[in-house]
């Protein structure tokens, strides 16, 4: 039975509401009009306008990453569509599920180099997990349908619908319901084949330094894939490390916890891999910020890796044990079949493993002195923390010295309360990312932790913000240094600090005022708890403008090129390890 | 030389795809854009009814690089299906060649008995130049086209390799 007659615009309102979608971030232009007059005549899904495109797919990132649920963009067609490219590569590099409307010219005029047209299908297709043109309305809703199921499962990515304006003012009755769509060719791999789980669990039966690396493909797999994780690696009193994307898979106050790994992560964490005889690595990708150099990674350990994604295993690190499937269903199997074959790790082994791994921790490789007036960056994010840990808290970051020492302080005990980019470094990332989270969560405290270089490359959002009184902390560690590119000067490039210095800043109190929200400026030590709580009861927005020592360095370090076992633990360890030619040419 | 860059194989795999626009784009921007070697590519639709496309790209790299072109391939979402010709059993794969050679003369006549020794069958001719239709195993159609460069050899166009396993199983 036809149903009723239905512009091309109404029916992409109609799919979004049969989604379950609720918001929308964007921003309209000629080619979308015909969307935002369905819009404009409806209830049920807000839209939220950004000033920017690429701020639009950074709070649907931020939105998707702290609910789970997909994000949906809405632009324009030419420049609204490549200014969303930056957004549609973050989500793709770091596997968030978005679902990118935009606009093009009418089919009779592609190709014409018309007004405001580009090739956003050529553009996006190595940016997006798949992308579409809609060239006839009779397949609009499949492939509205299409883009949420491809968007969310197997491994989340971003897809992109191009939408020509005569399309969406065509009207017709083919509108048929998401239940009535099914896709002919996706159908990624969920669950792992039993033998394969069997393998595993005899595998780390028989380990005696076993460590866990998980990573986002944990959080992507929701709240039960953390849950079963936990109660894993607790049943088997065996340490565990998060990656970058993985913070909150696992409690971080957990004593089995060892912090993030990689080129910042802790040095108990590198060494653990470095030394451990079994690794489990589940939802993790061997990324080069993780391995450092290849040849000499985790020489000595046999490797289980499970993934979602086939392409992940032997990419980079070649494995022993590769296990297709989701991360939350392989580890429920892996738990039946552990307690289905009562097995035990090896007690005493274990002991001296944790007795390894304590002499490691006694390290203590964050440390860190506070002395005097003059805020430490750590120090300040640190405070950070503990002011705001037995709250409501999400974190969002900018890119940079300020990310890494949030992603070392912060402990975060549950998944999707950290949204950062991990893949990308896209700068900019973390004001847009935390309107989306604002909005998603409005009563709960979302805090971007940023740079005051970083800040700037999206600060227009502030207005957004202001607009929809998302009562967004923006907190600036502001050392008036792009201080990762000065970090990799220091020690790459003689201390030649080539256009890395924060010229011409902005007075930011004036800034937030101007936006009519509440500004704060920190410059004193002992100033900083009060400013904090009086930054966290504020309930507007507000801009923090926390002035800290301008030459600290993130550490520890792995140096590019480097092994796990050769990190740089302090400043005073830089000029003993130089770095090497090979590692010079690695970013 | 890093170990990476050893022992190079070449492959052939079969790639069945909805037919739908971009698909070909996609393959090829992902050989482009992760590095990966092209040496041939066709594709044709092969089923009208369901609208399936099958592409045949022959590559080389590590036997690692090339587990990473299978499953990047794999996991495209148009791919229903790919299977690696060379690795999993006995395939035939075929080229077609059309190669114009011009003049006259004893070269005219030397390029027509060579051709007759190759089965190449006569397409177009005239007093000066003939087309030759070649098919067979890419070495051979290389040894052909070599063998007509003296004799006037002006254009050549290839297909590039097709492929299919031998036996009654399908892709």
């Amino acid at each position: 039975m036809a149903s009723e007659q239905l512009s091309g615009a109404e029916m992409v309102i109609k799919s979004l509401v049969d989604q379950g979608v609720e918001v929308i971030f964007g921003y309209p232009g000629g080619a979308v009009l015909p969307i935002y007059d369905a819009l404009f005549q409806q209830n049920n899904i807000e839209h939220i306008l950004v000033r920017q495109e690429g701020g639009a797919v950074h709070a649907a990132e931020g939105y998707a990453r702290s609910t789970g649920k997909v994000g949906v963009v809405l632009v324009t067609s030419g420049p609204g569509a490549t200014n969303a490219v930056t957004g549609l590569t973050d989500a793709l590099m770091d596997s968030i599920p978005i679902v990118c409307l935009t606009g093009q010219v009418p089919t009779h005029l592609i190709g014409n180099d018309a007004f405001q047209e580009a090739d956003t299908t050529g553009i996006t297709r190595p940016c997006t997990k798949h992308n579409y043109l809609v060239k006839e309305i009779e397949n609009l809703p499949r492939v509205m349908h299409e883009a949420f199921y491809v968007a969310q499962n197997g491994r989340p990515g971003p897809v992109v619908i191009d939408l020509p304006k005569d399309i969406l003012q065509g009207k017709s009755d083919c509108y048929v319901p998401p239940e009535e769509i099914k896709h002919r060719s996706y159908k990624p791999q969920i669950d792992a084949e039993p033998n394969r789980i069997e393998q595993a669990v005899k595998l780390i039966a028989g380990a005696k330094r076993p460590v866990f690396y998980t990573g986002g493909g944990v959080i992507n797999a929701g709240d039960r894939g953390s849950e079963l994780l936990t109660r894993f690696v607790r049943k088997l009193g065996v340490p565990c490390t998060n990656t970058l994307m993985g913070l909150g898979g696992f409690p971080a106050s957990d004593p089995q916890f060892l912090g993030m790994l990689g080129m910042h992560g802790t040095y108990e964490a590198n060494l653990a891999m470095y030394n451990c005889d079994v690794m489990i690595n589940i939802g993790a990708r061997f990324d080069d910020r993780v391995t450092g150099r290849l040849d000499e990674f985790s020489p000595n350990s046999t490797k289980i890796h499970v993934d979602i994604d086939p392409s992940s295993i032997n990419k980079n690190i070649m494995v022993d044990l590769p296990i297709i499937g989701d991360a939350a269903r392989v580890l429920e199997a892996m738990i039946e079949a552990w307690d289905k074959g009562d097995y035990t790790l090896d007690q005493k082994a274990l002991k001296a493993w944790w007795a390894q791994i304590d002499e490691w921790r006694s390290k203590d490789c964050l440390a860190y002195t506070q002395k005097g007036k003059l805020i430490k960056p750590q120090y300040a994010i640190q405070r950070l923390y503990e002011l705001t840990k037995d709250r409501d808290t999400y974190i969002t970051t900018e890119v940079g010295q300020h990310q890494m020492w949030a992603a070392q302080y912060f402990k975060f005990e549950e998944p999707k309360r950290w949204m950062t980019s991990g893949g990308l470094g896209t700068m900019g990332y973390g004001l847009p990312a935390a309107m989306g989270v604002q909005r998603a969560h409005r009563d709960s405290l979302v805090i971007d932790v940023a740079g005051e270089a970083s800040i700037l490359m999206n600060i227009q959002e502030l207005s957004c913000i202001a607009q929809y009184n998302l009562p967004v902390k923006v907190f600036i560690v502001n050392n008036q240094w792009m201080g990762m590119v000065r970090q990799w000067q220091e020690l790459l490039h003689g201390a030649r600090y080539s256009e890395s210095y924060s010229a011409s800043l902005p007075d930011f109190v004036k800034l937030a005022d101007s936006f009519g929200m509440v500004g704060m400026r920190c410059e004193d030590a002992a100033d900083l708890d009060g400013m904090i709580m009086e930054m966290i009861d504020t309930p507007r927005p507000v801009v923090f403008d926390c002035a800290v020592v301008q030459d600290e360095n993130v550490f520890p370090m792995i140096p590019s090129g480097a092994a796990h076992n050769q990190m740089l633990m302090g400043p005073e360890d830089k000029a003993a390890k130089p770095i090497s030619e090979e590692g010079m040419v690695l970013v | 030389m890093s170990p990476k860059e050893t022992n190079i194989e070449k492959r052939t795999i079969a790639v069945l795809v909805d037919n739908e626009p971009g698909v070909l784009a996609r393959v090829i921007g992902l050989f482009s854009g992760r590095g990966y070697n092209i040496e041939s590519l066709t594709v044709s639709e092969v089923d009208q009814r369901k609208s399936f496309s099958r592409i045949t790209v022959v590559t080389s790299g590590t036997p690692q690089i090339l587990e990473q072109i299978k499953a990047q391939l794999d996991r495209l979402v148009p791919v229903h299906r790919i299977s690696d010709l060379t690795n999993e059993g006995p395939a035939v794969e075929r080229e077609l060649a059309l190669v114009k050679v011009a003049g006259t003369g004893e070269k005219r006549v030397e390029s027509l008995r060579i051709a007759d020794i190759f089965r190449a069958r006569v397409v177009d001719s005239s007093h000066d130049h003939f087309v030759f239709e070649m098919t067979g195993k890419s070495d051979k159609l290389d040894v052909f086209i070599d063998l007509m460069q003296p004799l006037g050899l002006v254009d050549v166009s290839r297909t590039g390799v097709v492929a299919i396993s031998r036996g009654p199983k399908g892709l």
